[in-house]
Formats: C-alpha cells, structure tokens, sequence
C-alpha cells in the first residue's frame, strides 16, 4: 500500500496558507460590519494581491478628445458602448464590458485605455462607478 | 418524431443528469443496470444550447473572435486560434512568424491550466479531494503567469485575425522560466500522487476501457485517443502555428509504463505526460522565437475592410487540450458578419467512446469514466429543439421526413 499523498500533506502542516486572506484573515460575522469597522479606522483590510502591470481592468474614457466617430462601436463585441446624439459622444456601461481593449486600438484619438481597476462588483449594473462616460 | 425514452430494460433501468450533483455540466445518461453492473449505456446530449453561433454570424469577423473565445471557459485560445485560422486563410492573409510563435507559447501554457484543471477534477470524482486541492494549488502558478503575459487569467484576448495583440518581450522570459521551473518539479510531485497511490490505481487501472479497435471506430480525439495507442495529434498531423518547427512526439501512456491499456488510468498518464511535454514546447518556442511584426494588418479599421471584400470558405484547426476543435468560416463578399460559422469542439468526437467505456463497469465508475474524457458539454452542444411542452430530439429520419412533409405541404398548396 502506498500514499504519497500522506507525506505532502504532512509537509503541509508546517507551510502557509497558499490562498490570500482577503479582506480579512478571518470570516467577519458580517461583511457590511467589517466595511463599517473599516470606514471608522477601527479595523484594517488585508490588501488583495498586486495585479500585474499590463492588466485589462476598468476602461478608461477621454471625453474631451474624443470625436464621435463611432469606430469604438463597430468593434465592440460585447456591444458595450452607447453613443450619444445630442452630444456625440460616448457611454461605456462596465457592466457590460469585457475588458478586450478592442476599441482602444481602433480609436483614431486614443481616449479609450484599459486601467488596472479590477474591484468592479457591484449590485446595480448601472451604478456610476459603472458606466464611464 | 421521437421523444427521449430508455429502450426496453432487460433488468433495471435508471437515468443520471440531466442535472446531477456528479456531472458538472447538462448532459444526461440512460443505463440499463443489473445489480451494480452497466449492461447498456446510451447518453443525450443537446442539453445546454446557447446559440453562440447565430450570435457570431449578427457580428463582424472582429467581434465574433472574441465571442468564439467565450465559446469555453477553459480553453479559449483554442477557439479564437481556429476561428481566425479560418479567416485568414479565406482572406489570404499571411501571419507574422513571430506570432505564430507567441499564438503556440499562450496555446501551451493553456494546455498545461487545462490539463491540472482536469487532473484536479478527476481527483474530486474518486473522492481523492487533498489531490484535488493540490492540482489546483499548482495550477495557480499558471493562471498568474497567463494573467502577466496576457493581462487575464481566462480569455486572454491574444488573437487577433492576423497575428496576435500582445508581445512576450524577452524581459518577461524570466518570469516564464521561473514557472517552467516549478511546473517541473510539480510534475514529479504530482505524477507520485496520482500514479503511484495505491487508491487511484485500484479504481482507475482497468477501469473505462477503450481498446485500440474500438478507439479506431469510434474516431475519439486528442489525449482520449492517445491515451488508448492512436497517435493522432494536429500539432503533428496537420502541424500550423510554430509546432512545425520544433521537436514534438506523440505522447502515448506506453512512453512511461511500456505498455497501452486504454483504461482512465492510462488517461490520467496521457495527461500528465502531455504537462511536461508542454513544458518542454514552451522553452523551444522561447529560446527560438524570431523577430518581426506581430500583426499582418495592424489597424483594425484596414483589417475590417479587407474582411468585408473577402469572400470563400475554410476550416480552422486546432489540438486544444481535448484534442481537435475545428471551425467552419464562409464568409461572403460585401458582408461584415460571417454568413456561415460552424463549431466542432473536441468533446463532440469523444462522446461516444463513452458507451464502451461504461458498458460492464460499476454505476460508481461513472462519474470518473464520464470526466475521464474530460467533456466539455456546453462547448460542444450545437443543436437543441425545444417545444413548450416537450423536449424533442431530431434524428436524422425525422429531418428527412419533416423535410418531405413540407415538400408536399408547398406542392398541395400550389396545386391549389
Ligand atoms: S474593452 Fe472590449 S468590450 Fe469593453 S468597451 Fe472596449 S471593445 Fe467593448
Ligand atoms: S473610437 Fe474614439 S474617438 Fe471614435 S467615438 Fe470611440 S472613443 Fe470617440
């Protein structure tokens, strides 16, 4: 009979835990009353892991530059971006977004950029912190 | 029209799925038991349609790439490279060498996720969960190194029709090597806890049978195939992207135990030697990679155009972790949007080793004979009919008869 498995688990007595105890090391009883904790300075959050340089977060939206022209939408798969008559110009919905970066490279004025925001959850999909315009 | 019925059981008949706790995706089995043992098996798929290709064919060719993407959570690249593979052989377009190059590096650092990911899953079927755990601990090394060369863990939004999006410059080799490194010695540490426990080679070894002949039959793909002594591999066969230019053998179990038996256990050795195989490609393609353009057409806007005065059709290959995935393009001149667009996912060719398989094992074989060829059901499901009051399956009978039917409905109604 033969357990491999026994003596790495063994080993893994004595390691770390592999995963990031994030926002806390430990299950809060409830979450909003961390957060609460938190916003009144009598608790800290355990930071999530750094996110590498070059990810595709949160879009990012020039508005003064911007031209109107429309590619951005030609090319969105996910049919995220809204464009505006009156104003000409454009409403990305974040929500809807799947951070290709597409239309940052067709852009002819380059106003559209991918951030390394990656926090986007949220209960309202229309929320302001989800529709960049 | 048939409706979906066990055929006549000879001694008790019982169903698994459509959803069931051990099955991770909608498919359903119909088994005809006696005592604990499988007499007949037979299985419906169709149940998890999404119409992912009435969507690609409302898009331009663009959009549509990163909607095939989505076609799989797990393997992903695999369809965009098809797809566009498709494409740009109907528009003539010439990929740059260096992003054949950097398309098989994020190909094979997909097939080693994809490959922990099952050995993971399959570990959890036999109740193996600290295994499980471990596969997926590693794993993570991958995800994090995917998410630094391409910005995502999944869906990495590499291709682009005509090259690919993203370089691997060489300060980021490093960081590559570094986790080649660790899956090495990962290799070893979990080729020990799968191959060599006496548990797993109690319920894997002998177990799912699919013999050479019956694998010949049958046409499985990928390590499904060559896990039961077929050599085929599109990487080889039908080599494209860079694989031409390196070394690569068919990995078969017998290269490590001398011998093929067909059974889960040889699958999970396929597998496993497919990892370090993987390994290897990546250092090639690494050490070789040519300098150049990354792009044929680097503005989306000239690529759009030239898309929309291509016209013809072609077929896209790829030996995604489950083995071939081919995609059907035909794109007509004057139109963005493919006018046809056809998805074969590899699953779609293993389903049917699972009759033979299944027939004469235990009903607690299934779940780990079910994700032994590691399906991925919502991939591969393309057609599915659903009425208000029933779910109807057409067989190709019902088509032609419908087909006639309407026939003589048009030629009633014109006599008229
Ligand atoms: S990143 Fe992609 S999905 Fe998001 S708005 Fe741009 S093109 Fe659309
Ligand atoms: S492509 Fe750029 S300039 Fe044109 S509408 Fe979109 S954001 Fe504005």
């Amino acid at each position: 009979m033969r357990f491999p498995m026994v003596q790495e688990l063994l080993g893994q007595l004595f390691q770390k835990p592999n995963t990031n105890p994030f926002p806390a090391a430990q299950l809060p009883p409830t979450v909003t009353g961390l957060l609460e904790k938190v916003g009144r300075g009598e608790a800290a959050l355990n930071p999530p892991v750094p996110v590498p340089a070059k990810l595709r977060g949160k879009m990012t939206y020039v508005r003064e530059t911007c031209i109107g022209c429309k590619l951005c939408l030609k090319v969105c798969p996910a049919h995220a971006i809204d464009f505006i008559e009156g104003t000409k110009k454009i409403r990305i919905f974040v929500g809807q977004c799947i951070q290709c970066g597409q239309c940052t490279e067709i852009c002819p004025k380059q106003c559209l950029a991918l951030s390394d925001e990656f926090l986007n959850a949220s209960h309202d999909r229309y929320a302001d912190e989800l529709v960049v315009d | 029209m048939k409706t979906i019925e066990v055929k006549k059981p000879s001694g008790y008949a019982t169903q698994i799925g459509p959803a069931h706790p051990a099955l991770k995706e909608p498919v359903m089995f119909s088994l005809d038991i006696e005592g604990e043992r499988i007499k007949k098996a037979d299985f419906v798929p169709g149940m998890a349609h999404r119409g992912v290709e009435w969507m690609g064919m409302r898009r331009n060719c663009i959009q549509t790439m990163y909607l095939a993407e989505r076609i799989c959570g797990i393997c992903g690249i695999t369809h965009s490279i098809s797809f566009s593979r498709a494409v740009e052989q109907i528009a003539q377009i010439q990929v740059p060498n260096r992003a054949h190059y950097i398309r098989s590096i994020v190909g094979e650092l997909e097939r080693i996720h994809s490959h922990l990911l099952w050995a993971g899953v399959a570990a959890h079927e036999l109740g193996f969960d600290s295994a499980f755990y471990l596969a997926w601990r590693v794993r993570e090394n991958v995800m994090d190194l995917l998410e630094y060369l391409t910005g995502n863990r999944v869906h990495y939004a590499m291709i682009q029709i005509g090259g690919v999006r993203r370089d691997i410059v060489p300060d980021q080799f490093p960081r590559i090597e570094e986790s080649m490194k660790f899956f090495e010695d990962a290799y070893a540490k979990l080729a020990a806890v799968f191959l060599d426990d006496t548990t797993v080679q109690m319920r894997c070894r002998d177990c799912g049978v699919l013999t050479y002949d019956e694998a010949r039959e049958l046409c499985p793909v990928g390590p499904t195939a060559r896990a039961s002594g077929i050599k085929k591999d599109v990487r080889i066969d039908h080599s494209y992207a860079a694989y031409g230019d390196i070394e690569i053998q068919y990995q078969t179990p017998d290269l490590l135990t001398g011998e093929v038996r067909g059974d889960v256990y040889d699958r999970i050795i396929t597998r496993l030697l497919e990892v370090k195989q993987s390994i290897g490609i990546v250092r090639q393609l690494l050490a070789m990679l040519p300098d150049g353009p990354l792009l044929a057409i680097p503005k989306p806007a000239v690529l759009l155009a030239k898309l929309k005065g291509a016209a013809g059709e072609a077929v896209g290959r790829h030996e995604a972790p489950r083995g071939e995935v081919m995609h059907y393009v035909r794109l007509e001149a004057g139109k963005d949007e493919p006018a046809a667009w056809k998805v074969k996912a590899s699953s779609y060719s293993n389903y049917m080793a699972w009759i033979p398989m299944m027939e004469g094992e235990q009903i607690a074989d299934i779940p780990i004979i079910a994700a032994s060829i590691d399906p991925c059901i919502s991939c591969t499901d393309r057609v599915a009919l659903v009425r208000p009051d029933s779910r109807q399956i057409l067989t190709k009978e019902d088509l032609h008869r419908l087909s006639v039917e309407k026939t003589r409905r048009i030629q009633a109604a014109l006599a008229k």
